[in-house]
């Protein structure tokens, strides 16, 4: 190597220690933020949740998840809700979205619009409006019974059903963003390439379509189940007190016992878990690539 | 000419704020309608006779009173409370003793004041039945509301221990005086909830607040519901087809209690002396069905008898329910509510 190209490429490595430094220097700020509103307060609810009942270090907010049965059934029920809303989800979401996506640029923009209308609507609002619709004198009885669908009104709301309808609903938009932006990337060519070498259009969509549609589902699918862990107000309101999550026997051991460290404990196996998964889902497909929503 | 009305704006002002800073008092309370009756009925009247300034705010109960006493940041003087939440709080010494040289409880019920807090009005936890539903042979008793085949139909119950074990041993064939005998071990629960997981596949809904098993009775969600009596007084009264009774229901009080380290602890103990006398506490029923503790306000005349017949401390009504028993709710309380929302997750 000679003389002068170590010179050069010196230069250009001190360039970039300098450029990196300066990037830093602006991220700076965010990263501050960051640490203070979201590491710092996680640190504090792993801290907590090792805090016995006396202040001391102590494995009891742990160990009563263990014991108790009732801790296993929650987080069943957490997942149970949780999948059958992800799957809801895409039953409902992949139709619509691939619709969408075949809709000229104006009408598929209409489309867009009344799927992300109830995103401006509150979250609260729209799951009383589905506890009024539901209910035993609900709209939905009403007009099932007099139009002659069923004889007695059916339990729609305060159990699993009335549950999954309301996620689902508020779920759907989280689904359908993702996947009809991954669609709307595909090249129509394909499909057409697919005929031409004699597929039929079943054949093309699940072949050439579907496959490269499912960055956007898997990132859609995602996205839904792990904000369904998390989830409070839709089961509190439309389950009837017994369709119980996670996060509601968060709000109870704060309510009615005072334990910050229970409380803290399940935080933190909720937050576990979450990103467990999507540890796991990283392991199947690249989280860059669903994080892009395309391809 | 407008410098002296700026002038004797200011000064009256001036005099104002003096004669405020001289006795002040701020009361927590839990808005809404009920904060409404409680303001028109006794703090509002007794702040005009006493001349004390009355601030009121709203709270979300004992949690926040343990925070601002454990951050040593007390801004309430007076805080409304259940008697069991304000039990616990005592044993965490969240609260001052009562000063009863000052407050007068002579003509109180018995239960409705402790040393740490004093009745401010009486509710019950009774059941209310849809009127069509069951036509005039309604349930009349705990037992009916727990009999499923005399009485079918869907039950609502309270989500948290409060108040629903006692209903649940009435119904198994305790007496009245032996409750809180029988709840005074794990058996004696376990006993009463086993009462209630039998009924569990009829409980179409366990409720979390007042509005909303009013709001289940109103729209004939479900067919009976227990719940508190002023709530499905007013469920009645806009129209909602049911019914409720006092007989065997449980009779229990929100109370008035003083934090500890509170501003004006003086202010607050002859304020809550005020508004403890008859002549405030007769007012409460106009605006909400609510009983008065203190009994002398039945005999001022303001409560007519059909008032009396619908309050839960009138004589008539007070002697065929059971009173709820603090006591209990201190040692139990805890252990109670673990198991309780453990059978709710089954």
């Amino acid at each position: 190597m000679s003389a002068a190209s170590t010179l050069n490429s010196d230069g250009l490595a001190r360039d970039e220690r300098l450029e990196r430094l300066k990037l830093f220097g602006l991220a700076s700020p965010a990263i501050l933020l960051v640490m203070v509103i979201l590491v710092i307060p996680v640190g504090w609810l792993f801290y907590v949740s090792f805090l016995g009942a006396d202040g001391s270090f102590s494995l009891e907010n742990y160990e009563r998840m263990i014991e108790r049965k009732s801790y296993a059934r929650i987080f069943y029920t957490t997942f149970e809700v949780s999948i059958l809303t992800t799957i809801l989800c895409i039953l409902i979401g992949y139709p619509l979205a691939y619709f969408m996506s075949q809709l000229p640029n104006k009408w598929a923009n209409i489309c867009l619009i009344t799927v992300l209308l109830p995103f401006w609507t509150s979250l609260l609002v729209r799951t009383y409006a589905w506890l009024v619709l539901l209910q035993k004198s609900g709209l939905v009885n009403e007009w099932g019974m007099s139009l002659g669908l069923w004889e007695e009104p059916l339990r729609l709301v305060h159990n699993m059903s009335g549950t999954l309808i309301g996620m689902v609903h508020i779920m759907l938009p989280f689904l359908i963003l993702p996947v009809y932006s991954a669609m709307r990337q595909i090249d129509r060519d394909y499909l057409k390439a697919a005929a031409n070498l004699g597929a039929s259009p079943r054949r093309a969509f699940w072949t050439v379509f579907f496959p490269l549609s499912t960055p956007g589902l898997f990132a859609g699918a995602l996205m839904v189940f792990v904000l369904c862990l998390g989830f409070f107000v839709t089961p509190a309101v439309l389950g009837g007190g017994k369709v119980i999550m996670v996060s509601m026997k968060i709000v109870s051991n704060i309510e009615l016992f005072v334990n910050w460290g229970a409380a803290s404990a399940l935080g933190v196996v909720l937050l576990t878990l979450t990103v467990g998964i999507l540890w796991i889902a990283s392991r199947f497909l690249n989280l860059d690539t669903v994080s892009k929503g395309g391809h | 000419m407008k410098k002296t009305i700026t002038s004797a704006a200011v000064l009256s002002l001036l005099a104002s704020t003096a004669l405020a800073a001289d006795k002040t008092v701020t009361i927590a309370s839990w808005g809404g309608s009920y904060q409404e009756a409680q303001s028109k009925a006794l703090f509002e009247p007794a702040a005009a006779a006493t001349g004390f300034e009355v601030k009121q705010e709203t709270y979300g109960g004992m949690s926040d009173v343990r925070l601002q006493v454990n951050t040593g940041q007390v801004s309430f003087d007076i805080v409304v409370s259940g008697t069991g939440s304000a039990a616990r709080a005592a044993e965490e010494g969240l609260l001052e003793k009562l000063d009863y040289s000052v407050i007068d409880v002579s003509n109180f019920m018995p239960g409705s004041y402790s040393d740490y807090c004093v009745g401010g009005d009486a509710f019950s936890v009774v059941f209310a039945y849809n009127t069509e539903t069951y036509g005039d042979n309604g349930p009349k008793t705990w037992a009916d509301f727990f009999d499923t085949e005399a009485f079918p139909g869907s039950r609502s119950y309270r989500g948290k221990v409060s108040g629903a074990l006692e209903p649940a041993l009435l119904a198994d064939g305790v007496a009245k005086e032996d409750v809180y005998t029988v709840l005074d071990s794990e058996e004696g629960i376990e006993r009463a909830i086993n009462k209630i997981r039998e009924l569990k596949p009829n409980i179409s809904v366990f409720w979390s607040s007042g509005a909303q098993h009013a709001q289940l009775m109103k729209d004939g969600e479900v067919d009976m519901s227990s719940g508190w009596n002023g709530r499905f007084d007013n469920a009645q009264k806009d129209g909602g087809k049911l019914n409720f009774t006092f007989d065997g229901a449980l009779m229990d009080f929100d109370c008035f209690a003083v934090p500890k380290g509170a501003p004006n602890k003086e202010a607050a103990m002859e304020f809550l002396a005020e508004i403890s006398k008859a002549e405030y506490q007769d007012d409460l029923p106009t605006y909400i069905m609510y009983g008065p503790p203190n009994l002398l306000a039945y005999e001022t005349g303001t409560i007519t008898p059909e008032v009396a017949a619908l309050l839960p401390s009138a004589p008539d009504n007070a002697a065929n329910q059971l009173l709820i028993q603090t006591e209990w709710y201190e040692k139990w309380e805890t252990i109670a509510e673990e198991m309780y929302q453990e059978m709710l997750t089954e």
